[in-house]
Formats: structure tokens, sequence, C-alpha cells
């Protein structure tokens, strides 16, 4: 620790560290443009010099390290004349065009020209102006607006691992971009929206929307990917007009994924704002009550044997609680959520969760990844995994199809015997992780490279009372949620599919063939998007999207975080808990509850991890006996479970900007007839 | 008192021999190598500092002292010598004729500063357009390795020693040291934060020191004759010898190995055929280089060509480039123009600099024409100072330094060409 003076008031902060975070542990502010606390020190753009006593010249203190006994003043004559030096330089080629630009009110470079520029401009000169450069469908560029902090360039090759941005030419001509034009091919490319600080890179979905102070600010989870990422929803009325990342350090730090931050348009297309009921083979329009009484109906005349329920990849903790509840009460006991068919055991906690943490991943030293495309399963960890490699002492290998994480991996094999051969590696470690996808286990040996990948990790160490190094990677935030709740029970999807129940209850379950249900099978959909699966029902309960209610989401560590609404649902639908509720009063098999907070009182009994928001289950293994298979690991390859990243949900599936990444990254699908 | 041959260390300067080495070792070069290196790293690096000799590269910092902040120690990184042959300043022409006719100096030097330096690796950033000079060191290194001088156990001194040519692009921006690394490493070149400096961190992350080609080509003569004969040049802390290219309107311009801290004026007139027009056409004179301010008549009367005595006149020796200008000069035009080179090679990295060099340029090709108000030399001379002391290196500095040399000394030719324009075209604007 190194003990310092900054303004005359005594910190101490530890060696190596930053002049700049000495004087944020002094409470000093110090305007900045190129620093960035996650990013490498780039010292160019000057905005953050101080004086240091017996320094000649004043310094950048995000580049100087602390001394002992340092003196160091930011409020001198000398620092207000380089502050506005700088600020001066930075504007006179800067269109100063905020009443048009997308950044106005949320920009650096115009708060810090507030807060330590000069009231007027000196220059008279010409300005410079840049061509505008394509890098992509979601980022907007207007080049002239650069101050070339670099920070996107440093974003781009340090935190997403796709170095396409630099500098091209000297000086003043100097220009960021991709010097051939293209898309960026990250996953996280949106961020370089938040990291940029002037207008330069903005949002295209959201070009001339909205300032931001017309916004209203939600707090809520991003379920289209398993990590959790904290996020904040801004809408106006009864539209979310963008999705931007908050910061939790545990979980995202503060990045977020392009999927979940841009595909908010689906939101508003494909909706379903009604019941419908199927009369004479069509689907028609019908009320609450009539499409109450015909499920009732159908309920009423099966066998309780005869009824199953399936919940969808993107449902809240609530609802899927109440669905439970409510075949609990028709004594239904075919209960699933594993739509991918993936075998997974759901008799232990730590047989389904990432068990290491995300923030783990700081930790560990060797690293597996077991038939999963984490770049684009979840680019978050991804980026978490990518960081710890760029700190050094760290082995990485993967198991699947060859594939580009964005840092250097060994290769295995593609065949699930092949993560045998990083055995040794995994043994020799401390922090020894693997990283089983889901999509892993979706297969016809799901069952044994479950149980594979336990043994490998118990084999190696990994499984400790301090340390638990089994992780079973999640693709969507409602999987694990249903998954604790014990949504697994009674007849697997597989069988309710082959015509082994007359009435299937379809909580949001989109992600399967919906042609697999037999053609004599009562369908009741409810969910919030007229997808595949909403086409076979047979009554059409609307429900609500993520954000449209107050909602619990367990991401794939076992954290159960809470969303917030904010917009309400299209039309009528409704909360789908509340829908839950209101039937089961109408077949006079009423739920225990009818607040949120009483349902939460509930999810709080029916499982551990909901009794503490926002916190991990206990770390480390107790048992190390591994779940069972009988059969044999086959020699077949894996298949990555995502066919494309930009499709991957009903969300995005409805979204016009993902249907516009998907042709242009070249996802798999082509853009839906209906749109 | 003029220096006199038998104490010249660049004995070929102009290439009246041939460079070869076998004429180079008559001229004495690679003389007892191996003895000096046998006297081991801690002798040269005390020699280098007893000898006085700054850096020969503009900044003039002492290089013994430089040495000796190489890690004592060798770890498991490497050490290396860089040398800074990347010789791009304006007006400067002095490398170049060492490294053309006098190539031996250097590769004797590297070998010996290698030593000094623990370094088994040295690099020779030549700037681009030297081709031939090039072209001429390598053939130079060729026979030095030919001749057991390279290589292992270099010259028999028991140290092994591998020298390798980079030619550059261009770029002004990469004589500064840590750019000059950047470049090396193929990376673009800008400079780095410093710190770490190059001695701790420098080339692909190892301790690295960079000396400028004359600095490491006078090392061989200084240890052979000893420090005292060098640091008995000069005035102290400004000792010895030094290559002074001499340029502009003068009779016969040239490069001239002289003694430190002689009078400009005798400089200019013993070797350089005096000013053309006689000393009083004198209008200034840049004394090292484009990036150090001019002084004007008054001051070159009198003032000694060092270190210590040109800032004291607020300008400094450099790579002591003498650009004279006579009377017949354009003065703001020359320094415009010096503006212009300066924001063409600015690396764009730090804000002040990029932004500012463009600015500074347009304003003094205002002050060319004239077409500016008084109250603007006022808002140039502010514009520099912002530019001034607040990026990462020293480029800044040096693009600014000329116009506000010009501004201190030559401020009323300003305000009489600003004046000039104004009733030139007053007459014609509609009141």
């Amino acid at each position: 620790m190194a003990k310092l003076s900054v303004n005359g008031i005594e910190v101490e902060v530890p060696n190596g560290a930053s002049v700049i975070q000495a004087c944020e542990a002094a409470g000093v502010e110090i305007p900045r443009f190129c620093y960035h606390e996650r990013l490498s020190v780039a010292g160019n753009c000057r905005m953050c010099l101080v004086e240091v006593e017996k320094a000649p010249k004043p310094v950048a203190s995000c580049a100087y390290p602390v001394a002992e006994g340092m003196k160091v003043f930011t409020d001198t004559p000398m620092v207000r004349n380089a502050r506005r030096g700088v600020m001066e330089f930075l504007l006179i080629n800067h269109p100063l065009d905020c009443p048009i630009c997308d950044q106005g009110g949320e920009c650096d470079l115009q708060d810090q020209a507030v807060g330590y520029g000069m009231d007027g401009s000196r220059y008279t000169e010409e300005k410079r102006a840049v061509k505008d450069k394509y890098v992509g469908p979601l980022i907007k560029t207007i080049m002239t607006r650069c101050i070339q902090c670099t920070r996107c360039v440093r974003f781009a090759a340090e935190v997403a691992g796709t170095p396409e941005l630099g500098g091209t030419n000297r000086g003043e001509n100097m220009e960021i971009g991709t010097y051939v034009e293209k898309a960026l091919t990250s996953e996280l490319s949106g961020n370089l929206i938040d990291i940029c600080p002037v207008g330069a890179l903005t949002s295209r979905p959201y070009a001339f929307v909205s300032r931001p102070w017309e916004l209203r600010k939600t707090d809520s989870i991003d379920v289209q990917d398993a990590t959790g990422t904290a996020t904040r929803i801004d809408s106006r009325g009864p539209e979310v007009l963008r999705i931007l990342p908050r910061v939790n350090e545990a979980v995202n730090e503060e990045w977020m994924a392009d999927r979940g931050r841009f595909s908010f348009d689906g939101l508003k297309r494909k909706r379903l704002d009604r019941p419908w009921i199927r009369r004479g083979g069509k689907l028609t329009p019908a009320t609450w009550p009539e499409a109450f009484a015909a499920i009732a109906a159908k309920l009423d005349a099966t066998a309780p044997e005869r009824i199953g329920a399936i919940a969808g990849d993107l449902s809240d903790a609530e609802s899927t609680l109440a669905l439970r509840d409510l075949m609990r009460a028709y004594g239904a006991v075919h209960l699933d959520c594993r739509q991918d068919g993936a075998a997974i055991d759901a008799t232990r906690g730590d047989f389904f969760r990432f068990n290491s943490s995300i923030a783990g991943i700081d930790e560990a030293d060797a690293i597996l990844l077991i038939g999963t495309d984490l770049r684009r399963e979840s680019p978050v960890i991804n980026a978490r995994v990518r960081k710890r490699w760029t700190q050094g002492g760290v082995a990485i290998a993967y198991v699947g199809p060859p594939t580009d994480l964005t840092y250097p991996a060994q290769h295995l094999g593609d065949t699930p015997a092949a993560m045998e051969g990083f055995a040794e590696a995994l043994g020799a470690a401390k922090r020894p992780m693997i990283i089983l996808g889901r999509g892993a286990l979706a297969r016809a040996d799901g069952a044994a490279i479950l149980a594979a990948a336990w043994a490998l990790a118990k084999e190696s160490g990994a499984l400790t009372p301090e340390w638990h190094g089994f992780n079973l990677l999640h693709l969507f935030g409602g999987q694990v949620g249903a998954l604790e709740l014990g949504f697994v029970q009674g007849k697997t999807l597989g069988a309710m599919m082959g015509g082994e129940v007359d009435a299937l209850w379809l909580l949001g379950a989109d992600g399967f063939d919906p042609a697999r249900i037999g053609s004599e099978t009562f369908v009741i959909y409810q969910g919030h998007h007229g997808d595949r699966a909403a086409a076979r029902a047979d009554v059409i309960l609307p429900g609500a999207a993520y954000t449209e209610k107050d909602a619990t989401y367990v991401n794939t560590e076992g954290r159960a975080q809470r969303a917030f609404r904010a917009i309400h649902p299209p039309g009528e639908a409704r909360e789908d808990w509340r829908i839950l509720r209101a039937f089961s009063e109408g077949v006079g098999k009423t739920l225990p509850y009818d607040t949120i907070d009483a349902v939460r009182a509930a999810l709080a009994v029916a499982a551990p991890c909901f009794a503490a928001i926002d916190a991990l289950p206990a770390p480390g293994c107790t048992d190390t006996a591994g779940p069972s298979a009988e059969a044999p690991l086959s020699d077949s390859a894996f298949v990555y479970p995502l066919a494309s990243y930009h499709l991957a949900d009903q969300i995005a599936r409805a979204s016009e900007v993902m249907a516009e990444c998907a042709s242009i990254y070249g996802g798999a699908a082509p853009r839906l007839a209906a749109e | 008192m003029a220096l006199q041959d038998k104490d010249r260390i660049f004995t070929n300067l102009y290439g009246v021999q041939h460079w070869g080495l076998e004429a180079a070792r008559k001229r004495g070069n690679w003389d007892g190598t191996a003895g000096i290196i046998a006297k081991g790293r801690d002798w040269i690096i005390e020699e280098m500092k007893n000898s006085g000799l700054r850096g020969r590269g503009g900044a003039g910092f002492p290089t013994g002292m430089k040495w000796s902040f190489m890690p004592k120690q060798a770890s498991e990184r490497p050490h290396y010598l860089v040398v800074n042959a990347d010789e791009s300043e304006p007006g400067t022409c002095k490398d170049r004729d060492i490294i053309r006719h006098d190539p031996h100096t250097l590769i004797e030097g590297c070998l010996i500063a290698g030593v000094a330096m623990g370094a088994h690796a040295g690099y020779i950033y030549i700037r681009g357009e030297y081709y031939n000079e090039s072209v001429v060191l390598e053939a130079a290194i060729a026979e030095a390795y030919e001749a057991g001088l390279l290589g292992a156990n270099a010259a028999g001194g028991g140290w092994d020693f591998d020298l390798y040519v980079h030619r550059g692009a261009g770029a002004y921006i990469c004589g500064e040291e840590t750019a000059l690394i950047e470049s090396l490493e193929g990376k673009k070149g800008m400079p780095r934060l410093k710190p770490p400096f190059p001695a701790a961190v420098g080339l692909y992350g190892c301790p690295t020191t960079v000396n400028n080609v004359e600095t490491i080509a006078v090392v061989p003569t200084i240890l052979r004759r000893g420090a005292a004969w060098f640091a008995g040049f000069g005035r102290p802390k400004n000792s010895g010898t030094k290559v002074f290219c001499i340029q502009g309107h003068v009779e016969k311009p040239c490069n001239v190995e002289e003694e430190m801290s002689i009078p400009l004026r005798e400089l200019i007139e013993r070797h350089a055929g005096g000013v053309r027009g006689g000393w009083d056409n004198l209008l200034c004179v840049i004394p090292g280089g484009s990036s150090t301010p001019l002084i004007p008549k008054s001051v070159c009367d009198d003032v000694l060509m060092d270190f210590d005595a040109l800032r004291e006149q607020r300008t400094g020796l450099g790579t002591a480039a003498v650009i004279v200008m006579d009377k017949s000069t354009d003065l703001i035009k020359a320094i415009a123009r010096l503006a212009a080179f300066y924001k063409h090679e600015s690396c764009g990295q730090c804000t002040p600099c990029r932004e500012g060099m463009g600015w500074q340029k347009r304003m003094m090709d205002r002050m060319v024409e004239g077409r500016a108000d008084v109250a603007e030399i006022d808002l140039l001379e502010n514009v520099t100072r912002r530019i001034e002391g607040h990026t990462i290196c020293a480029l800044a500095d040096g693009g600014v330094w000329p116009v506000q040399g010009l501004i201190r000394h030559f401020r009323p030719m300003m305000e009489e060409r600003i004046a000039a324009y104004k009733s030139r075209t007053l007459p014609l604007a509609a009141e």
C-alpha cells in the first residue's frame, strides 16, 4: 500500500495503482475519455492530466503509477489550463451537432465540456470531416464525432477478442475503422456503443428514437441467454426503446450480449394479445372465460395421468411454480422443462448448475469446454474466460466441432471420448473447471456424457469442499428456475409428444418442432409470441414477455434474480402466474396465493435458491457421487445447439434486427415468411 | 581553436576513402576491441560516464548514465540494444554520412555498447529513405561477420553479439524511442507511455536501450583514447566532439566534426564559408534541427554551440543541424512550412498534438499572408502553450517550439505582415 495525498486528502491505495485510482479513492473526480477501468491504459486523450509535486509537466493520471508520499493536485492553474486546452482541442474538429446526435444527454464530451471546458471556441479555421464507416447492422457510425480515444479498438481487441478495429492514417487524419469495411463479428459489439464516450458509435436500431431523459428506466435481467446479465430497460409509454447492461461484477461485469440487447423489437411483433380457441380446425378469437371454459372442459374429461405440462425456456419462476402447482392439483404428474431433451439429472442442484460461479472463472487454472460453443451460447461468460486467459497461467481446451472462441484453446476432438485428453491438465490444476454445454446432453447418450463429465471432474480433483469444478452451461434464462422447482417429473417430453398424454399445457414452450405432438393431443399454449407452437395449439392464452412482468429468473449459476415490469403486456395478455391463478379459481382448485409476495413466499418454500435473491448456492462439493448412466458413450461428434446465434429464441425470431443480423452473419434460418 | 585532424573520430566523414573493413581498419577502427571488451561492463560504463558524452540524438541525456539503467543481473529476459538511425529531423544528415562512409565506427560501437548493457542482439532501425545507406550498412555488417567481428565470440572478445538492420517506412515519429520500438515490433509507430522506461520494459517487453547512431559510433574511439581525452573538448558538461550539419544560406553547406562549445559564428565562417552575403546579411539561425526555436542574429553573434549555452537562449543543441537563414528569407513562410511538417508527422495519438498541430498550421498559413488579426498572434502563442508539455512524447513540444521562437523574436515582422495585408485589402471592403 502506498500513502499519498490528493489535494491534501490522505489516501492509501495498493502499490501499482494509478494516480487516477488514488484520486477516485480520495473522492476527487478526474475527467477522462480514453481511460476505462476494464480496458488497457492508452493515455492518449490527455484529459486526466493532474499536477504532481516535483514533476515538471502535468502527468496523465490514468497512466502514472502512485508512489509513497506523492502529492497530487487536481485543481491548480496548471491543471485547469491543461484541461481547458484538451477540451478545446477535442472540440475544434468535433461537429457540435448535439441537437441531432443520439448521444446527446448522455455524452461524456458534452458533460465534461460543461464541467471543464471554456465557454466558447477560438477556432475559426475549417473543421475536419470524416467519412462514416459501415461496421454492421447494429452500430451506426458518425465518425466525424470521433475523438480517437481508441476505447472501441481496445474493447474489440481485449474484451471481445475480435481485433477488427484500428486506427488508420496519422495525426489529424487518423480514423477509426475496420480498414476493409465489414460487419464486426463480435457477439458483444453492442458494448462498443456504451463505451464510446461520444456519439461516434451509436445504436443503429435506436437511431433518432428518443432522448435519455424521456425514458423510464427499469431494472431487469436478460433472459435470452442463461448468463443472467443485469440489464436496464429503457421504455417510453408502451414501448421498450432500448436495453442496456447494468454493472454486476459477479455476473456480467458491465457487458451484455447482442441478442439480449438488440432483439427487443421482437417484443412488438407477432404477439399474442388475446385468447384464441380452435373451432372447427381453425383458431378463432375468444374471450378469457371462453378459453378457460374450453380448457376446464378438456382437463376435467381427461384422466390425471394423461395430462402433461412443459415449461418453456424463457419462463419466469413464478409462472412455472403456478403451473406446477396447478398440475399437481389436477393430480397430473408429467412435467418437463427440458424442451431440448437434454439428459439433465434434476435430482441434485449441483448436477445442473454452473457451480464454480462465473466469478470463479477468474480463479480457474484449467478450463475444459465440452460440447459448448461458449462464444455463442454465452458471449459474456466467454469474455470472462477470455479475460482469465489474458492474465495467463491457464490451460484451456474444448471438445466439439472446431470453433473460434476468441482465445487459443486446445482442440481435443469432437467426440465425447476426447474429453479424457485433458484429464492430465485438469488433474495438475489447483482450480480445474469443466464447462459442459447443455447441448451436449441433448442426444441419445446425454446421460452417459453427463456421468462421464462428472466422473472426469471427480477424478481430476475438481470436486472438493472448497471448489466445485463441474459446471453445466444452460442456454436460456428460464431453464434453471424450472429445474430448481423440480419441473421434471413423470413422463419425459419425448414420451408426452408421442401421444402418451391427451392434454398438454405448454408454458411458453416453443423450443421444439410442434409437429412431434401427437395429433390427438389437446394443446394449451400459454405464452407471448405466436411462434411455432402457438400455431399447433387448441387454446391460446396470451401471456407476458419478460419485460412485462415482475418476475424471478435463475441464471445458470443458480442465482435467483428479479426483473421488474417495464411496460404492460399488450391487449388482453396478462402476467402468466395470474392467468394460472385465475384459471385455478375457476375450476375450483384455487392456488394458495394471489399476490406476487405470496407467490414468492411459496417459491422460497419450493426451492432454497429463491429464498435469497442474487445469492449463490453454497460453494464447494459436499457429495462427489455423480449421476448415473446405463448407456455407453457414443462416438458421434457433438453438434452445437444454436444453429444461429441471432435467431435462438422466440423473441429474437420475431425481431427484424436479429433477422438482418442472421442474414449478414450467415445464420441458417431465412427470414420468416410472415414478416 | 578548431578541432585538429588528429582528434577527429569520423576520419572518413566525407567518403574520401572506402567505407569497407580494410580501409576502416587502417583508420583505426576495430583496433583492440577485444581488449576493451575484456575490461568489462562496469569499466566501460564508468569510462562513458567520465567522458561526459551526452546523447547525440537531440535530448542530450548522459550516455553512461543511460546505460547504467539497464538491469545489472541478467534474467530470462534478454537485453537489447537499439540504434536509432531514423534520422528524420529536417536539417539533420550526420548519421547518414556516418553510415555510408564510416559504418564500422557504428558497428564496433554496437558491439561495445552491447557488452556494456549485457545485450547479445542489436537492432539498427534505419529510416526507409536511406536505402543506399542501408545497403552499405548491411554490407559492412556482412563484412564484420565474415571477419569474426560479429556473431559468436565477436572480435575475439568472448561476447556473442548479433546485429540486425531494420528499415523503417518513413515516419518521423518512429525516431521517438518508444515509437521506434513499437515500429520495430511490427506495430503502428506510436509512442508508449512512460514509465515504464525502455530500460525496464522495451523491445518485446525486455530491457532495451535506444541510442543515436552518432552516440554509439563515438564510443570505440572514446574508450581507445580515454575518457579524459574526450572530456577535454568543450565546456564542462558539454564535452566532446560533435558532427554539425551546416546548411541554408551559407557559401558551402557541409557536415563537419567540431569541438563542442565552438562559437556559432566561428563554426559557420570557418567551415561553411560564412553566411551568403556576409555575416551582416544573417537573419536568424535554427541551431539544432527543425524542432529547436530559432535565434536571431543578435544572439548568433556570440552564442556557443553546446547544450547549456543554447538552452540559456531558450533554444537547444538538438541534433546540431544548423539552419542558416539570411535576410532574403520569408521567415514566416519557413516556419509555416515546419508547422505543416509537424502536422503531417503527428502520430495522432494525443489530443493536443493531433488537433493542435492542424490548428497551428492553419493559423501559420494565414500569418504567411498576413490574413489575421494582431490579437491572433497571442492566440497562436496560447495554443502552442496548451500543446506543449501535454502529450506523451516530445514531438508536440518540438512542433510548437519553432512557432514560439518566431513569435518571441520576430513578432514585429508578423505584425507588419498583417498590417500590410490589411492595407491591401481594406480599401476594397465595403465599410
